[in-house]
């Protein structure tokens, strides 16, 4: 194998790398059901052509369900789509979107718990795939906003029917986006941000 | 027009902390292999070879987002392809997920090959800033700021 040659390989292109000066990165991860816009939303606001990642999980029938309690294992491949905005020549911030079984997302040790809040995207023509994935967030104490993709034939709810709908407190930020817009992405992960600060504000000793 | 209603989890419900990614190339050997996987996986003997069957077992606490960036004196002969190719990606920094993505190979996967590569001084590796209990403000409004400019 000739390694000068790089056709082996996809990418990265001499743009793709970050500059020497990076020297720490943060991620906020976007969950959601299947098909609700997570990788549009990773893509929209990315500086990179969104990538993905995988890895093999094993679990020992964890179980979400009653009937799921055998203690044979099963492997299963969680891949996660991701993109990037640099914040600063120092600071780099990764956007992890989580395609597929969402109830396998949490195995992958070190996702949230890093992580520095999540984004819940909703179609309100599904809203209960979200249900699990609140509650999951909730038991983690993973700090989220909840962001709705405004699909266009989606069920317009009010947002406090959705809030109520969702049993999620008044401090917890909810709003409308289309993850296909990037000013409108950029928007959803600032809620984040302000949400996140105004957490830091009220539990930090001044 | 009434949207479901979610139902709070009971606390019961609540999943034990999950088990750690399983490996095969972490385990003692071949015969290990076989005991945990029983089949499941789809080739672990592949990924056993890959990372030299990972002698010592330790891993680095690689994050998705540790940045990773090869060693200006880094001209070694490299015995595994995969890592003469993460060396030459690194060159300029680069996240796990990315070399991860780049190469192809799963997340665990790089981690062990990064692991042995940092035992042998080949790459740098700038750790990722995690969540804590307090989060830092300023690096909030750093972020903050950064994303107002996009």
């Amino acid at each position: 194998m000739d390694f000068k040659s790089s056709d082996t390989i996809t990418g990265p292109r001499a743009e793709d790398h970050l500059p020497h000066t990076a020297q720490a990165a943060v991620k906020i991860v976007i969950v959601g059901g299947f098909g609700v816009g997570k990788t549009t939303m990773v893509g929209s606001v990315s500086e990179i052509k969104p990538l993905t990642t995988e890895e093999t999980m094993t679990q020992a029938g964890i179980g979400v369900d009653d009937n799921y309690g055998s203690e044979s294992k099963t492997a299963t491949t969680v891949a996660m789509d991701f993109g990037r905005i640099s914040i600063t020549d120092q600071l780099v911030l990764y956007l992890f979107g989580t395609p597929g079984q969402e109830r396998f997302w949490f195995l992958w040790n070190g996702l949230f718990e890093g992580a520095l809040g999540a984004v819940v995207l909703i179609d309100t023509r599904r809203l209960e795939v979200s249900f699990d994935v609140i509650g999951r967030l909730e038991e983690r104490g993973v700090p989220f906003v909840v962001a709705i993709n405004d699909f266009p034939d989606a069920p317009g709810y009010p947002i406090e029917d959705l809030r109520t709908a969702l049993d999620l407190p008044e401090e917890i930020p909810i709003v409308k986006c289309d993850a296909r817009r990037r000013a409108s992405s950029r928007d959803t992960l600032m809620t984040l941000m302000r949400f996140l600060h105004s957490l830091a504000i009220t539990s930090a000793p001044v | 027009m009434t949207p479901p209603q979610r139902r709070r989890r009971h606390p019961k419900e609540e999943a034990p902390d999950p088990p750690a990614p399983e490996s095969p190339h972490v385990q003692e050997g071949a015969e290990g292999a076989d005991e945990e996987g029983e089949g499941k996986s789809k080739n672990p003997e592949r990924l056993y070879v890959l990372t030299g069957g990972g002698e010592g077992g330790d891993r680095a606490e690689l994050d998705l987002v540790t940045l990773v960036v090869a060693r200006a004196d880094a001209s070694p002969p490299v015995a595994q392809p995969e890592q003469s190719a993460l060396l030459r990606l690194c060159q300029a920094p680069l996240s796990v997920a990315e070399l991860s993505a780049y190469l192809n190979l799963p997340f665990s996967v790089v981690t062990v090959l990064l692991t042995e590569m940092l035992a042998a001084e080949l790459v740098h590796a700038r750790a990722p800033i995690v969540r804590s209990a307090l989060p830092d403000r300023s690096l909030l409004e750093a972020v903050m700021h950064g994303l107002q400019k996009l």
